[in-house]
């Protein structure tokens, strides 16, 4: 019954107003964020970061905020997928399969609540899914030494381009671009400057909030200029809303197994939300075989991915909070509002800080309620935040996040560091390499070379330090960290075949 | 193309990088791997990562056409001038000249730009310092 205590002792915190206010507001302003084309989660929780640390915000206040405004985002990212066929982030690339042609049938607004059901779905049996499976794992997290942690961030990094990414080697190029750029700064071990090239700018490292900001908000922008905004124009109207009742039974069963499937494929670390809607849309696609449509607009097409990708979102949060590692880019930026807000994810955060992980839970099947409310009988009114003109969001964006950095750090230099990483976002993004392992190259790059370095400190220097972690014992292998470490082989080598046999989807075009 | 001479350019940089890291000062007291090998080894990896892209590119982007490069450049140019001007202009005016410019930039209608320009400045410093209470300054120092 330690979980009922758990979860009362969660929803006193979640009801009192100021946090249930800031819940709701984060459901809402996610949403947005989500349903704008090009602004996905990431880039709405980094661009809000500076903002909640600016306004005080207590550690508790500041997770609820902010994980509703991922919510809301993975939710509302399904908007522009299917009415603009721009997904607004990676996952939700698979949604505009099915999406996209359903509302150029007509079906628009049935296939908004069709997906807004179907992401209720995975969110919510995700969020029960954090909720049993995350104490289990974090007592399993007290067995894990350096070796472990080590053999962990290197299965993060081995899986993170995977199969939903076109190119092996620009995935592993995008990590280490990101673990060079986590090296400049004082090496914490000898407290001597490394790599910073004499600039004292740069003794404090690379703030990862800049570079987020600079590769996700501010390359935008220069996408944007490119394409003088054309694409975004809304071509498809959406009708009055009606609950597709027939629909929504007929997927049950496609929604329930893709939130099964997502929320695992959200707890591997590094795959992350991308991999959870890619393997949902190809299971759904291969038991409904050739007569199913997938790719003409059927129902099914739309509820697989999207109940996948919330499952997963939810499943990402899992080994952030009990390992601190996190499964995807957002959890990634979450990790580190936690570390900047003085708390140490880890398996000591369930025992030490119950406030906030069940304060945090319960907020999310709070917030779960709300956005279901949100995006299927408001729907419209999302729709409508389509409608603004690039020419206005765009630059908006931009200055919000200037803003943002500049009332942070008060410092000029971080500002061109952010227009720096925007050119560097926007020439990756153009080489089709991937940016998310570069921010968590950056992120994780410092523990990642302490683990090692204990690691070997324990083992005397010999390699072997990595599976046989204790130097009193040398004959006790690590089981779990030698099957991460063959898991992070796997995870590397086995999408370069796999590719051969399972074509990812590109974005249909008209 | 564009793989092969990105590939190249990055293998440059991870060579200076690792040159750097060879000269980094290594305290009396260190651990066996010492603070110089997981800078040489990542940039190693890399170095390898860019050989592959070398040898097997991809299909080539669809580059922007020069006058959208040009362009580019000009907003790149607007918002290093930004970051310099933010302290000693204030926020108002430097804010209302980039976010006017960047507008006109995505849509090319004077009218349009120069509203946002201003509707953004004046909004947001309402928002940030009145309702977020961030410190901004308005106006340059000495205008009041």
């Amino acid at each position: 019954m330690e979980l009922v205590d758990n979860l009362a002792l969660g929803f006193s915190i979640a009801f009192s107003p100021y946090t249930l206010m800031l819940a709701i507001l984060g459901c809402f302003i996610g949403t947005i964020v989500g349903a704008l084309p090009g602004l996905g989660p990431s880039n709405g929780v980094a661009i809000m970061i500076p903002i909640t640390f600016s306004m005080g915000l207590g550690a508790v206040p500041a997770l609820v905020l902010l994980t509703a405004i991922y919510y809301g985002a993975m939710y509302g990212g399904r908007i522009s997928s299917i009415l603009l066929n721009i997904p607004g982030d990676e996952p939700a690339l698979m949604t505009t399969l099915d999406g996209y042609p359903m509302a150029r049938n007509g079906r628009a607004s049935d296939a908004l609540v069709i997906s807004g059901v179907a992401s209720f779905v995975g969110a919510f049996l995700a969020t029960i899914g954090l909720m049993l499976l995350a104490p289990i794992l974090s007592r399993v997290a007290y067995e894990f030494g350096p070796g472990e942690y080590f053999a962990l961030y290197l299965l993060a990094f081995a899986t993170l381009g995977g199969i939903s990414s076109n190119n092996q080697a620009k995935a592993a190029l995008a990590s280490c671009i990101g673990l060079m750029i986590a090296m400049i700064g004082l090496d914490p071990n000898s407290g001597l400057p490394r790599l910073t090239g004499g600039n004292l700018h740069l003794y404090d490292g690379i703030d990862f909030l800049v570079a987020i900001v600079g590769l996700f908000a501010v390359s935008e922008i220069f996408f944007f200029i490119e394409s003088h905004g054309k694409s975004s124009a809304v071509g498809v109207l959406v009708g009055k809303v009606r609950v597709p009742w027939g629909d929504i039974w007929a997927t049950r069963w496609t929604m329930l197994r893709s939130s099964f499937v997502g929320f695992f494929a959200g707890v591997l670390p590094g795959a992350g939300a991308s991999l959870g809607s890619f393997m949902t849309y190809m299971m759904e696609k291969s038991i409904a075989g050739d007569k199913g449509g997938f790719g003409t607009g059927v129902p099914k097409g739309v509820a697989a991915p999207e109940a996948g990708n919330n499952a997963a979102a939810g499943g990402a949060l899992v080994p952030m909070l009990t390992l601190g590692v996190p499964g995807s880019g957002t959890t990634a930026v979450l990790l580190a509002v936690l570390v900047t807000l003085n708390i140490t994810p880890g398996p000591t955060l369930f025992t030490e800080r119950p406030d906030v992980v069940w304060g945090l839970i319960a907020s999310l099947l709070i917030a779960n309620f709300v956005l279901l409310f949100m995006n299927v009988p408001m729907v419209k009114i999302f729709v409508r935040v389509l409608q603004v003109p690039p020419a206005i969001l765009l630059p908006g964006v931009t200055m919000v996040s200037f803003v943002g950095i500049y009332s942070l750090t008060g410092s000029y230099f971080d500002l061109l560091l952010v227009v720096a990483f925007g050119v560097l976002g926007y020439l990756l993004r153009k080489l089709d390499i991937p940016t998310v392992p570069v921010i968590l190259g950056i992120l994780l790059g410092h523990q990642m070379e302490k683990q090692l370095r204990d690691a070997m400190v324990l083992s005397d220097g010999s390699a072997w330090g990595l599976i046989y972690t204790r130097p009193s014992d040398p004959t006790d292998l690590s089981l779990i960290a030698l099957g991460l470490l063959i898991a992070a082989v796997v995870g590397f080598v086995a999408p370069i075949f796999l590719r051969k046999v399972l074509k990812k989807p590109q974005a249909v075009t008209d | 193309m564009s793989d092969r001479i990105f590939g190249l350019a990055m293998i440059c940089v991870a060579l200076v990088y690792i040159a750097s890291a060879m000269q980094i000062q290594v305290s009396f007291l260190t651990d066996p791997i010492g603070s110089k090998a997981f800078p040489i080894g990542v940039a190693s990896i890399a170095i390898i990562c860019c050989v592959v892209m070398i040898l097997r590119p991809d299909e080539e982007p669809d580059w922007p056409v020069l006058w959208t490069v040009v362009s580019i450049f000009i907003s790149i140019g607007l918002l290093v001038a930004y970051a310099y001007a933010l302290r000693p202009l204030g926020f108002l005016i430097p804010t209302a000249i980039v976010a006017g410019a960047l507008s006109y930039q995505i849509n090319p209608k004077p009218a349009l730009a120069a509203l946002t320009g201003l509707g953004l400045s004046v909004g947001l410093f309402v928002l940030f310092k009145f309702v977020l209470d961030l410190g901004l300054v308005a106006f340059p120092k000495g205008w009041f």
